[in-house]
């Protein structure tokens, strides 16, 4: 064979097709749905249960109980205290994975095959009949609170909690899953009971596996794990499943906030608006749109804060996609002496490319490359596949979806990434929210034209 | 359970691994370099991270951005250094494997040609804004580089972080740039794996199509350096945090040695998950600590074992440093229970099942057998890693904690600025920048 043609890059010929695993589907009698892929090249099974409620389904005045809920899951189950429970799944090698977002709550646990059925039985108890108990509940609630004191040095954390608390102002995607301090000391047991009773049922709820087992084995095994669970449908649920749908609050004008952070070494920062749902029919042009302005390494963004100016170590845009309309929003923590330039960059980016610089033909095909080529590799591990399932549940996509995804990126054009921009961008109403050093970033910041700073002080 | 692989050597040096498996039409790239910042020098630290940005600005025959034609082929791509070695690596879709393997060839062969002061100054500015992001924006970010700092005497490879000082990156030189790129990346120093959709004949011919131009280059020296802690060395370092935290770190096995694996389990049952003694004591039962955690940072040339534990609100840092030595004595004295190692065996089958799951990136197949090959030169290793764990048993727990974790320490009190009276009693400021 003759050495490399360093004239020109090889070519990439023909994209190798992908086909998703079929999912193979059914109910327990309780309600329970259960979806399996068989996916036997490991010895492992990943479960994960998909509860179509998390933080946007706190109650207005507990904000967080969605939160502690999840984490009460595993500390203590039965006649098991918190200890026991830790320690039962130490002994398979496994521990719980409790992640409440605010469209959904997803209780994860991967295991060697052998050890499924007591790691189904494990993870039954912490969903259906865990303890609850007082002591436990005040316990955990401490180390959340010292969690939020923790989180207050932590300027992502701070530009987060900020950010979307002025963007939905009373609306359930307006403060992060966490909470607040003066909510979690005022939850009762009642009221982590009460959340876990609504939420939890098996009529609403789906469990994933995936793995080296069969569906028919898997189905006894979970039927035996969950016989205790009851149907509850008829019960009307106290807890909204769906109160994110609610309309946010509108913006009309550009907005800037400050909070202070003395000598932080840079700023964060946070620029964005209400955007759309993932149930948008723009959600594909989106997708190439933000690939191209700031979803990956060669984004105009990032090429232009990081790799020309270099100002930042990264910066990336993206539009949060949820069940209700989540945020646009363009980050990146940049050196404080250019924190007001790379603001300015971020808006000009914004501006041409719903301007004079609209997506181009090379950029188009770029992303959609991107998005297209190495789809495979998302799908690798029995929790990736998990994951995608998890997708298909929350947002309701079919079950080809994932084998279709790549035909409906190609179908995308110039024209219908510059309809989605003009739809959904609009610089006009950008929030942008700085945490930095602020003596040091008042001059320049006056000079941007954004305004006077609104001056937050962090809860 | 193993990684099942076939290796050859191309004439310049360059170590081939070829791993098949078809279960998705990708194939990992992989490629390590036996270089990282243990072989800095004192006055240049942050020299191999920062030469690492620099690999993906270009090189002769594609002068412009590394990432490009690689995103558009449907890749995901990185890179890391770490004190012992670099690695950077592409999955890509099969039809993109020559592409990969082209523009990795390329910046090894042909790097310094397309280099430039400008291209100089932005990675060192980008590299910069990483350590504030990462470091000195972080609460507790600056407490990896206090503990190694006092670990190791100033002219040791490991008395410095990766990431380097902030005044040695800014009087890195393009000349310092062009010599670390001769001594340190060519073939004869590097490791490459193609792991997935390919079978041997395939990657060894592509390999010898891509690589086999390049010269072998001069063979890099082992770094060797000892040095030992007699006494606890009590240190106090301000930041801006709410709660003080307590380190506590001892010199260890290096990787691989023996004694590291045992001081891995040790790690665990002390302080890692909601099963381990110190969480449940510290923050279960008598609830003077918010977390706890505990690691063997196996390395090289050396390792060094560390526990930390944050104080909950109205707790001061000697009563965590109490509490620990307390529960450390304990288990140095009584030793693991049964149900302890059957535990530690469990969670590591899980964690080596877990790695086979993946054929690339960070600590994918493709990476392990980097670094079984490049550590022990045996990248068929897994099996054995493995036996390492199995072969574990309470009494050689117990003999090797006993080796570590004795009185030559350094104690570090983190505290939140201008609250030194949180931090263990006796301890002196340091300086870290």
């Amino acid at each position: 064979m003759k050495g490399a043609d360093r004239s020109r890059l090889p070519e990439v010929h023909g994209d190798p097709p992908f086909t998703f695993p079929p999912i193979l589907k059914s109910r327990q009698p309780h309600g329970l749905g259960l979806w399996c892929i068989e996916e036997s090249s490991l010895p492992l099974v990943s479960l994960l249960l998909v509860v179509p409620a998390g933080s946007a389904s706190d109650p207005d005045r507990l904000p967080g109980l969605a939160s502690l809920t999840g984490d009460m899951l595993d500390e203590g189950s039965g006649t098991r205290s918190a200890i026991d429970v830790h320690d039962a799944f130490a002994r398979i090698g496994a521990h719980l994975e409790i992640e409440v977002a605010a469209d959904t709550t997803l209780i994860g646990l991967t295991v060697l095959s052998r050890y499924l059925r007591q790691g189904l039985s494990l993870f039954a108890d912490c969903v259906v009949r865990p303890s609850l108990r007082e002591a436990d509940v005040d316990r955990v609630r401490q180390l959340r609170l010292n969690r939020l004191v923790q989180l207050r040095d932590l300027a992502p954390a701070v530009a987060d909690r900020a950010f979307m608390q002025m963007l939905y102002e009373g609306h359930p995607y307006g403060h992060l899953a966490i909470g607040t301090e003066a909510a979690l000391r005022e939850m009762s047991v009642a009221d982590v009971m009460a959340f876990h009773a609504s939420v939890c049922l098996p009529s609403r709820a789906t469990l994933i596996a995936v793995g080296d087992v069969k569906a028919p084995m898997l189905a006894e095994m979970v039927e035996e794990a969950f016989s205790g669970w009851t149907r509850r449908e008829d019960e009307a649920p106290e807890v909204g499943f769906d109160r994110a749908l609610a309309d946010p609050p509108p913006s009309s004008s550009r907005r800037l906030a400050i909070v202070h952070r003395t000598a932080a070494a840079q700023s964060e920062l946070r620029i964005g608006h209400v955007a759309v749902a993932r149930s948008t029919p723009d959600y594909i042009p989106l997708l190439v749109l933000n690939m191209v302005l700031g979803g990956q390494f060669v984004s105009r963004l990032n090429l232009k804060l990081r790799e020309e100016k270099g100002y930042t170590y990264g910066a990336r845009t993206s539009f949060d996609f949820r069940r209700g309309r989540g945020p646009f929003l363009m980050q990146t923590s940049v050196q404080t002496q250019v924190t007001a330039a790379a603001v300015q960059d971020a808006f000009t980016e914004l501006q041409q490319v719903l301007g004079d610089r609209p997506v181009t033909t090379h950029e188009l095909e770029l992303a959609k490359s991107a998005l297209t080529r190495g789809y495979a590799r998302n799908f690798e591990t029995t929790e990736q596949l998990a994951r995608a399932l998890a997708q298909l549940i929350v947002h309701d996509l079919p079950d080809h979806y994932y084998d279709q995804f790549p035909t409906r990126v190609r179908e995308v054009d110039t024209a219908s990434v510059a309809r989605a921009a003009s739809s959904h961008l609009h610089p006009e109403r950008m929030l942008t929210l700085i945490v930095g050093d602020r003596p040091a970033l008042e001059s320049s910041l006056a000079s941007i034209g954004l305004g006077e700073p609104a001056v937050l002080v962090p809860a | 359970m193993d990684i099942p692989y076939s290796q050859c050597f191309l004439d310049n040096g360059l170590r081939v691994i070829v791993h098949e498996s078809r279960s998705l039409p990708i194939v990992a790239v992989n490629l390590w370099y036996h270089v990282g910042s243990k072989n800095e020098q004192p006055g240049r630290t942050g020299f191999a991270h920062l030469f690492e940005h620099l690999m993906f600005e270009g090189s002769k025959h594609y002068d412009r951005g590394y990432f490009h034609p690689l995103q558009e082929a449907g890749a995901a791509l990185n890179g890391s250094t770490n004190a012992d070695r670099t690695n950077y690596w592409e999955v890509v879709p099969t039809p993109a494997l020559e592409l990969a393997l082209w523009m990795e060839s390329d910046r090894m062969g042909y790097l310094l040609p397309a280099l430039t002061p400008e291209k100089f100054q932005n990675q060192r500015d980008v590299v910069l804004n990483e350590r504030r992001q990462n470091y000195e924006n972080r609460p507790y970010g600056m407490a990896g580089m206090a503990l190694v700092a006092a670990l190791y005497p100033s002219d040791h490879p490991y008395h410095w972080m990766t990431i380097g000082a902030a005044e040695d990156l800014q009087a890195a030189a393009l000349e310092d740039v062009q010599a670390f790129f001769r001594r340190y990346y060519h073939p004869r120093n590097a490791s490459l794996v193609l792991a997935g959709d390919i079978d041997r004949d395939e990657g060894v011919q592509l390999a010898r199509k891509y690589f086999d131009e390049i010269p072998g280059g001069p063979e890099v020296e082992p770094v060797v350096r000892t040095t030992t802690l007699r006494d606890e060395s009590r240190i106090l370092l301000e930041d801006r945090v709410e709660l003080p935290r307590l380190y506590m770190a001892w010199h260890s096995p290096a990787m691989f040695a023996a004694g590291d694996a045992e001081m891995d389990l040790v790690a665990d049952l002390l302080a890692n998950g909601k099963s381990s003694r110190l969480y449940r004591t510290l923050v279960y039962e008598r609830r003077v600590a918010t977390d706890v955690g505990a690691a063997q940072n196996s390395r090289e040339m050396a390792g060094w074992c560390q526990i930390s534990a944050t104080a909950a609100p109205g707790h001061a840092l000697t009563e965590l440093y109490e509490a620990i030595e307390l529960e450390v004595d304990r288990f140095l004295h009584d030793g693991p229970t049964e149900a302890e190692i059957e535990r530690g065996l469990a969670q590591a089958e899980a964690h080596f099942m877990g790695r086979l799951q993946t054929l690339g990136g960070f600590g994918g197949k493709s990476d392990q057998l980097n670094a079984y090959a490049v550590f022990l030169n045996d990248p068929g290793y897994l099996a054995s890693d493995l036996e390492r764990y199995r072969r574990a048993t309470p009494a050689t727990l117990v003999e090797n904690a006993r080796l570590v974790l004795g009185p030559g320490r350094v104690v570090l009190s983190l505290v939140p600025s201008g609250r030194a009276e949180l931090a263990v009693a006796g301890s002196h400021p340091v300086e870290v920048s």
